[in-house]
């Protein structure tokens, strides 16, 4: 058992320090494939990760557009630290994209993505920093997530006074943010190979 | 050794990590408290309810009034019915699947707003002016 989880241990060292000399030298990159495994647990998160929206979808909404738990985020901060920035920025795109085609229309299309890709830029640069842990980065993603969608939904409708609702909006963020990155920190802790 | 002296750095950056943790979702607490409390005590009362579909002003009702209209979507599949009564804006009824917009509580105050994403519908209120000065 625990030869076992030696192997996996270093079996992900391994996979560290290929992701680093991948980011090094840019010209290797595109020639180096990316790899069975990494492209079967990246599809393999992109799905659970739409399941997890589509979970959400049934939870009955709380009155208040845009409060919600963002599960779907669960998946995105444990594929950034597992893989990287670019790994989670095609999950959560890919998720986006099929979410809104399966289950969605194309403005709730437009939100999403606002709202994904500006979280997922926030969350890759506070990871960068290296000071908060996934609680504080899934918490800054949550609450930058619903700037974003709110920004969008202020410059679509051509209401600004929408920014009304961005108290209540940082608030259900830094709460889901809480609750997303405690299971996400989980899933980084258990989830070995 | 080696591995007591690493989980005991780990588990320092740890504490640290939560302890930056929390400020960040204090701060951010701070910052959302604030600008409600701002927005709470600056509000005024609204004189108008004003209706925009997809940005463009539709309708204008005085909250003085009492009425009951729908406003249909421009592809007429979908449609949000408003009430003012008691000087408050409430949509009552709504095509949209989502209904978040029945679901929000009736507006009174100057820059409140219902909103109806799928239907591209806003309900603002709007103010200041007195009733009679209409404005087009």
């Amino acid at each position: 058992m625990k030869s076992m989880n030696e192997k996996s241990k270093s079996a992900t060292n391994k996979g560290v320090i290929n992701n680093k000399s991948k980011h090094k030298n840019k010209s290797k990159q595109n020639s180096q494939k990316i790899s069975t495994k990494k492209l079967t647990e990246l599809s393999i998160f992109t799905s659970v990760a739409m399941i997890l929206s589509y979970v959400e979808a049934l939870l009955p909404s709380v009155g208040v557009p845009g409060v919600k738990l963002g599960l779907a985020n669960i998946a995105v901060i444990f594929i950034l630290y597992r893989f990287g920035w670019r790994e989670a920025a095609a999950v959560s795109l890919v998720r986006v994209l099929l979410v809104s085609l399966l289950f969605g229309s194309i403005p709730a299309m437009i939100y999403s993505i606002a709202g994904a890709m500006l979280s997922l830029i926030v969350m890759v640069l506070l990871k960068r920093t290296d000071t908060f842990s996934s609680v504080g980065v899934s918490v800054a993603g949550g609450v930058s997530h619903n700037a974003g969608q709110v920004a969008t939904a202020a410059f679509m409708l051509g209401a600004k006074e929408i920014a009304y609702y961005m108290p209540v909006l940082v608030i259900s963020g830094i709460v889901a943010g809480i609750l997303v990155g405690l299971c996400g920190a989980a899933l980084i802790k258990y989830v070995k190979n | 050794m080696a591995d007591n002296i690493k989980t005991k750095t780990e588990a320092k950056t740890k504490k640290q990590r939560i302890i930056t943790d929390v400020a960040l979702i204090i701060l951010l607490a701070v910052i959302a408290g604030g600008a409600y409390f701002f927005w709470l005590f600056s509000r005024n009362a609204g004189a108008y309810a004003v209706v925009y579909i997809d940005g463009e002003e539709v309708a204008r009702y005085p909250l003085d009034t009492n009425i009951e209209v729908t406003f249909s979507t421009y592809d007429g599949r979908s449609f949000n019915t408003l009430v003012i009564r008691d000087g408050k804006a409430d949509v009552t009824d709504a095509g949209c699947p989502d209904r978040i917009c029945v679901n929000m509580r009736s507006i009174s105050f100057e820059g409140e707003t219902i909103t109806c994403l799928p239907n591209k519908l806003v309900v603002k209120i709007e103010g200041g002016e007195s009733p009679g000065v209409d404005l087009p």
